[in-house]
């Protein structure tokens, strides 16, 4: 709609020169705040060591039950030498193998997914465990749980009209009560 | 405007015609995913209507709406006719042909993939060629905006370019260029497979194209609002824009800064490195200068308005704005949410804190604050004050206009706040169906029923919205309108600087930008091996 006021008023009404300065001003508060934002991003990332699965590694998704590091024997909990734990979980529409798993408090685990179908996510509800699970790729997210306990872990992408029913659970066990198998076997819900 | 206004007066009810029912679709899925009952209780039904409600709020709605805004832009602003008004036409029905292919195969379950795409999960391929057809329908109205452009700079040597035309040539630009990323996803990917010529997919190069137009698109439903901002707020309020040049930079930085940046919507995923992963985040702050200018500049304009109007003090100005006029308070309100939307924006964008959101509520919840609250309210304000002209009747009232605003504002605060606390705490998003019984999504429930509510409050502003544009459009014809003027800045410049008046250099700073931050990253798919998946055709498996 067309205004009555007389906007005239306002021509010149702040010099160029003023107009410049205060421009430039802002110019330094908003380089200060993306500044101190991106350093946030930086330090933390760089001293927690936060970074998502980024490692590009292939898989076939045609033949990974036939061989390679996601047979069915494979799947679930391994302990490395180390201490830490590997689990390996394939997703499909619409469940996880294994649909539980078990890992120890406080222990760094290393989650390794691939897809046999469609893309479907990987989220560990109540903690920043997040992640794709690309068909063709391997999805590597390591973490550490620091509190035990029975996490949901719903499948977060979209991935066919089941995908509200796809979802998995991590069971976090107390440190001094993971029962450690040797290195060549799998560990399961079940077997705790 | 008189000559042409059937033009952009078609495309501007193409694309509110086909949002109402999309909010209808949006306001029955929050039923739906509720522990309220909701009329029709069927999970495929569910994906269905998602993959309609983003088909039109991502696709149509806003391609048209732009479309009718550039229209009516060009004639008004440039004051000359409308070179091409037969492409015009053309575009325009490509782009409501494909709107039409792509919703049918919806409509009939058969392609709920959702407006991402992501294959290998794969529906009809008339879902892809409709959706695509609305793309190639656009890119008429992209090469008109760029043509009448050119012709009024010879037209007018050494001239500024009005900042409203200077701004949707942006617009339209950066739409060109950003969906190329969907459209050849579609062309080499989608389609071979889903026409059954080729057999496998790389999941990975699919979701990386897509990104490239996933993030961009959001710029181009915004770049309208800010024009309205830039342009026509100022002079709804009695005053001036603050300066002109600033926003020659802004709409500039938004086409140059948009596009290489979607890779941040990847951070999730296997198949990018973190090094890309971090320079896209870095390019993704800088994407934050434009609106944090635009802030700037429309808050000092804002000021001068008040201040013109007799406003004084610190903060004076402000309560001798208009806020009864629907530009200005709707620019207020955009302004509002354009924080709490903006900052919800940064944590997303951040690296590492986009694993605790990644894929919940969250970030459904940020996209509809800042579209519907951002956006789509200022396209309210822009259809009221383009109504008028286009159809030679006054807006039957302003007062109702006023209501739908606030009702508006209120309903997208009230969806989506207790929308973004449910994702943090762990909802997962596109889900059609929760089980409430369990303790821990129990919580969420409360929540969820206060969006329920709120998606409530937004249908039924939507529905006073359709009462005024109706009303207005049957009203007696006013003998004469006054005609859409820009706002004039508060020095407004003789001449400005070559590179703020037109586009090449900024095309070529673009093109270096994509290839540093995506050449290797869609490079390396041609280079890595075992990686292409078999396609999955949508089935409809699953029955109650």
């Amino acid at each position: 709609m067309a205004n009555q006021f007389n906007n005239e008023n306002a021509s010149g009404l702040v010099s160029e020169q003023v107009i410049h300065k205060t421009e430039r001003r802002w110019l330094f508060v908003m380089a200060g705040m993306l500044g101190v934002m991106l350093a946030v991003i930086v330090l933390t990332g760089v001293a927690q060591m936060l970074h998502p699965s980024s490692d590009i590694e292939t898989i076939n998704p045609a033949t990974l039950h036939l061989q390679g590091e996601f047979v069915e024997s494979n799947l679930g909990s391994a302990v490395e030498p180390d201490g830490s734990i590997t689990v390996r979980i394939i997703a499909e529409q619409y469940l996880f193998v294994p649909q539980c798993a078990v890992v120890p408090a406080d222990t760094p685990v290393r989650f390794r997914l691939t897809s046999a179908d469609v893309t479907h996510g990987f989220f560990v509800q109540s903690t920043n465990t997040n992640a794709m699970v690309v068909p063709g790729y391997i999805t590597n997210v390591m973490t550490n749980f620091a509190r035990p306990g029975n996490y949901e872990m719903p499948c977060d992408e979209f991935c066919g009209f089941g995908h509200h029913a796809m979802a998995a659970r991590v069971v976090v066990m107390p440190k001094d009560q993971f029962k450690t198998l040797p290195p060549d076997q799998r560990i399961n819900c079940g077997a705790q | 405007m008189e000559r042409n206004r059937s033009l952009p007066l078609a495309h501007l009810w193409v694309a509110f015609l086909c949002f109402l029912p999309a909010v209808g679709l949006g306001f029955w899925q929050m039923l739906m995913r509720s522990p309220l009952p909701a009329p029709i209780d069927d999970p495929n039904t569910y994906y269905a209507s998602v993959t309609a409600h983003g088909s039109i709020m991502a696709y149509v709605f806003p391609t048209f709406f732009a479309m009718g805004f550039g229209y009516a832009i060009a004639v008004t602003a440039l004051g000359r006719p409308l070179i091409g008004e037969k492409w015009a036409w053309a575009g325009f029905f490509i782009s409501l042909i494909g709107t039409i292919v792509a919703l049918v195969p919806v409509a009939v379950g058969r392609s709920s993939v959702l407006y991402t795409f992501y294959p290998p999960l794969l529906g009809s391929p008339w879902y892809y060629v409709g959706v695509g057809l609305v793309f190639i329908g656009s890119y008429f109205w992209i090469a008109l905006m760029l043509v009448n452009f050119r012709a009024w700079k010879q037209e007018n040597p050494g001239k500024p370019v009005p900042l409203a035309m200077f701004a949707i040539t942006a617009c339209a630009l950066l739409w060109g260029w950003t969906a190329l990323g969907a459209i050849i996803e579609v062309l080499f990917q989608i389609l071979p497979v889903t026409f059954g010529w080729r057999h496998t997919i790389d999941a990975g190069l699919a979701r990386t194209l897509f990104s490239l137009t996933l993030h961009a698109i959001v710029y181009f439903w915004l770049i309208p609002a800010y024009i309205a901002y830039y342009t026509l707020m100022p002079q709804a309020a009695g005053g001036r824009l603050y300066s002109d040049t600033m926003g020659r930079v802004a709409f500039v930085l938004f086409l140059v800064f948009s596009i290489p940046v979607g890779m941040h919507h990847l951070f999730m995923d296997p198949e990018h490195g973190s090094g890309f992963k971090f320079v896209q985040s870095v390019l993704t702050f800088m994407v934050a200068l434009p609106t944090l200018l635009t802030v700037f500049t429309i808050t000092a304009s804002l000021e001068i308005a008040g201040r013109v109007r007799g406003g004084k003090g610190l903060f004076g100005w402000i309560r001798a704005l208009p806020w009864d006029e629907p530009m200005v308070l709707a620019v207020g309100l955009s302004l509002l949410l354009l924080g709490p939307g903006g900052f919800g924006g940064l944590i997303n964008m951040s690296f590492a804190m986009n694993a605790m959101i990644h894929n919940t509520s969250w970030v459904t919840a940020h996209f509809h604050l800042i579209f519907g609250g951002a956006v789509v309210i200022v396209y309210f304000a822009i259809a009221y004050e383009l109504w008028p002209r286009l159809t030679g009747r006054p807006l039957v009232s302003k007062r109702l206009a006023y209501l739908q605003l606030w009702i508006w504002f209120w309903g997208i605060l009230i969806t989506t706040i207790p929308w973004h606390i449910a994702g943090l705490m762990g909802e997962p998003r596109r889900y059609a169906i929760f089980d409430y019984s369990d303790p821990v999504v129990a919580k969420m429930a409360p929540l969820v029923i206060l969006s329920v509510i709120g998606g409530l409050v937004i249908l039924s502003s939507v529905l006073l919205f359709f009462y005024i544009l109706i009303r207005t459009s049957f009203a007696p014809a006013a003998e004469s309108m006054p005609p859409l003027r820009y706002a004039l800045s508060v020095n407004p410049p003789a001449a400005v600087p070559p590179l703020l008046n037109g586009f090449a250099f900024w095309n070529a700073i673009l093109l270096a930008l994509v290839l540093i931050a995506y050449g290797y990253p869609i490079g390396q798919f041609f280079f890595l091996h075992n990686q292409d998946a078999p396609a999955y055709p949508l089935t409809r498996e699953i029955t109650k």
